[in-house]
């Protein structure tokens, strides 16, 4: 008998009696505004919000990140140094020093954004950059989880992540430090725009 | 002591928990450290009013899930394997560690980076493919620490909490070059990634762990904090993840529940930094999903302890425990300290871990803050009775045991004893007390004896309404 047929049968044969499946309500009631809450979340977690720019994107990057050699475009509203769609191999990646993507949706609950490999064009952008600009339309911030993972968006992209500000770790001694394996900080910027993705917008 | 893990030696707790309490500055550290966590995690609860709710529904969902396991893993290998992954199969660690094995040399693939997973800790992976020639590199922080000092992690989600910033200061200028004298954790954390990153760049294949598997969709979800996970799944051409069978749930929908609470249970904060979901090879890239059996078959068939499978890998448990905050996950001699290690590691192996049922004072302190409301301490206990049965207890405690009943089951018996004990403590010379048959007596002093028995007083100042 293969591996697969030992398990399953040792799992049916080992007497368990079904148990039923119960619902999961939303916990949506009493909710704080969204946006309110999504800023505190996200600042809570190391992450910054800024307003749309009044100069616009490109004269807010060439400030906010006056050092950077190579910044590394996914979105429409800035060409930065290097667009990510002419990048094929993610290990190219290695030397950006920003990273611009814009999220689906938000969570309010957690300060989490939504993207998937349609919003970063090479996943690896949103990990081997070292800083990460995260463009979100206010409109589009979901209450809580529980909102978030009825979006059909989850089951059709190949690979997504709920970012929720820069890496960190509090492994040595429980100091608490922003920038561990990936991007060192960032920064969500609330810009109306629109969505690259496909499919599984937002209810 | 932490190379014992795999083999049959008997693990002694009590010895383990020594070594770690000899040193004052590292068990008040790893206390303090724990309890924070463990407060956090207080706040974060406290702070959802459905925080209640939300436990009886993972719980539930377990429940549900544990008992229809076959089938959702057969919904889980039919969608991934429709999603373009690669599904395996294996009932064992060796099994497990073999078909890495094989996945890795036929692409010709000699470095693997590697997220953290308890279960590859459970299959002794890392040594299994260094034999064979492989470079392997932990890319989560506290498990790097652990790896370079070839121990094991201690705990389950700070693998080197048990470390002072001086203690991995020394371990990385022994093997990543960095300033002995520099024990700043920042200027140590960035040493880390520097020595790290060219690791994602130059590996053949990504590895992590898993910490849902959703049967709707046949994504494997991880929850991290370093970033390292979705380095090791996103910049190699190869991904592959090692999957406990009793990582499945569901549904999508599911997952709100379980990562509300992973983890605030685990570090009182509202989310990790990263969860990710990894559902289908990239474009252009291979994914391989292992489902891993590894004795978990065997405890579903347990009526007893069948439970534990539930475990989410939060370490709360850990966190409030006052015995594993005092003893160290190393003196646990098993891939599972904690609370949780005391029920799971008995299942793979009795003999061998027959001692920790006993690292517990079963406060319920426990079972109190697991996010899936395992009856941990009740577990706990009913392994001492196992164990008791099984007769691997040791000499002494099982005569004092023995002795203890009789005098505890005889109240005329249990009161001679109390009131004489308190007066023969009084005087007793310090050998008699302070020797190896008396456990209590260990790194603690015994209380001042009271004057009198609590039933001298009551007989002294309340009539008895009834004497027995």
């Amino acid at each position: 008998m293969s591996s697969r047929d030992e398990i399953l049968s040792r799992l049916r044969g080992a007497g368990r009696v079904p148990e039923a499946l119960p619902d999961v309500p939303l916990f949506d009631e009493n909710l704080p505004p969204a946006l309110d809450q999504f800023k505190t979340a996200l600042a809570r977690m190391g992450g910054q919000w800024v307003d749309a720019p009044a100069d616009g994107l490109d004269a807010w990057l060439a400030q906010r990140f006056a050092n950077a050699k190579v910044i590394c475009s996914a979105v429409p509203e800035t060409a930065g140094t290097l667009q990510v769609h002419t990048v094929t191999d993610p290990r190219s990646l290695e030397n950006v020093d920003v990273g611009i993507v814009r999220a689906r949706f938000a969570v309010a609950e957690t300060g989490s954004v939504w993207l998937s490999e349609a919003e970063y064009g090479v996943n690896a952008l949103g990990y081997l950059a070292q800083h990460l600009v995260v463009l979100l339309d206010p409109a589009v911030i979901l209450p809580n989880l529980h909102h978030a993972y009825r979006q059909a968006a989850f089951s059709q992209a190949r690979y997504c992540a709920l970012v929720t500000g820069p890496s960190a770790t509090a492994d040595i001694e429980g100091v608490l430090i922003r920038g561990a394996q990936g991007v060192r900080t960032l920064t969500v910027v609330g810009m109306r725009g629109d969505f690259l993705g496909v499919g599984g917008g937002v209810a | 002591m932490a190379n014992d893990i795999f083999t049959d030696k008997k693990v002694d707790h009590v010895k383990g928990s020594r070594q770690f309490i000899a040193d004052e500055p590292h068990i008040a550290f790893h206390d303090k450290r724990l309890w924070t966590l463990r407060d956090l995690r207080d706040k974060e609860a406290h702070g959802i009013a459905e925080w209640e709710q939300l436990r009886e529904l993972a719980s539930a969902i377990k429940s549900h899930t544990l008992t229809h396991l076959a089938d959702y893993l057969e919904e889980f290998e039919r969608n991934a394997t429709a999603n373009g992954v690669t599904v395996h199969w294996a009932k064992d660690a060796a099994e497990h560690n073999r078909i890495v094995h094989e996945i890795l040399s036929a692409r010709g693939v000699d470095t693997l980076v590697k997220s953290k997973s308890m279960l590859t800790e459970e299959c002794n992976m890392r040594p299994y493919l260094q034999d064979r020639g492989m470079t392997v590199v932990e890319t989560d922080l506290g498990e790097r620490i652990q790896q370079l000092d070839d121990e094991p992690p201690s705990h389950i989600v700070v693998p080197a909490v048990h470390k002072l910033a001086k203690d991995v200061a020394e371990v990385f200028a022994e093997t990543i070059g960095t300033d002995r004298s520099n024990a700043d954790p920042h200027y140590l954390a960035e040493g880390m990634r520097q020595d790290t990153r060219p690791y994602f760049i130059k590996a053949g294949a990504g590895m992590t762990g898993c910490n849902f598997a959703v049967a709707e969709t046949g994504t494997v979800v991880t929850c991290t904090n370093e970033g390292n996970a979705d380095l090791s799944g996103n910049v190699p051409p190869l991904y592959i993840a090692s999957i406990g069978i009793e990582k499945l749930i569901p549904k999508m929908e599911h997952l709100g529940v379980f990562i509300r609470m992973l983890s605030r249970s685990a570090l009182g904060s509202p989310i990790t930094q990263y969860t990710s979901h990894f559902r289908a090879p990239r474009a252009g890239g291979e994914s391989h999903f292992i489902l891993v059996d590894n004795g978990r078959s065997e405890r579903l068939a347990m009526d007893d302890f069948w439970y534990s499978l539930k475990c989410i890998r939060c370490g709360a448990c850990m966190n409030t425990c006052p015995v594993y905050r005092r003893s160290g996950g190393l003196s646990y001699g098993g891939v599972y300290a904690g609370p949780i290690g005391a029920i799971i590691n008995p299942t793979f192996d009795l003999k061998k871990y027959s001692a920790l049922p006993f690292a517990s004072t079963l406060n319920g302190s426990c079972s109190n803050v697991c996010p899936v409301k395992i009856n941990i301490h009740e577990q706990i206990y009913k392994w001492r009775q196992i164990v008791v049965e099984q007769g691997q207890v040791s000499f002494v405690k099982k005569e004092s045991m023995k002795l203890a009943g009789k005098v505890l089951a005889d109240p005329k018996r249990y009161r001679a004893w109390s009131s004489g004990a308190g007066k023969a403590m009084a005087s007793l010379p310090r050998a008699f007390l302070y020797n190896p048959f008396n456990a209590w007596g260990k790194q603690r002093e015994l209380p001042e004896p009271p004057g009198q028995t609590f039933h001298q007083w009551y007989a002294a100042n309340r009539k008895p309404e009834q004497e027995t």
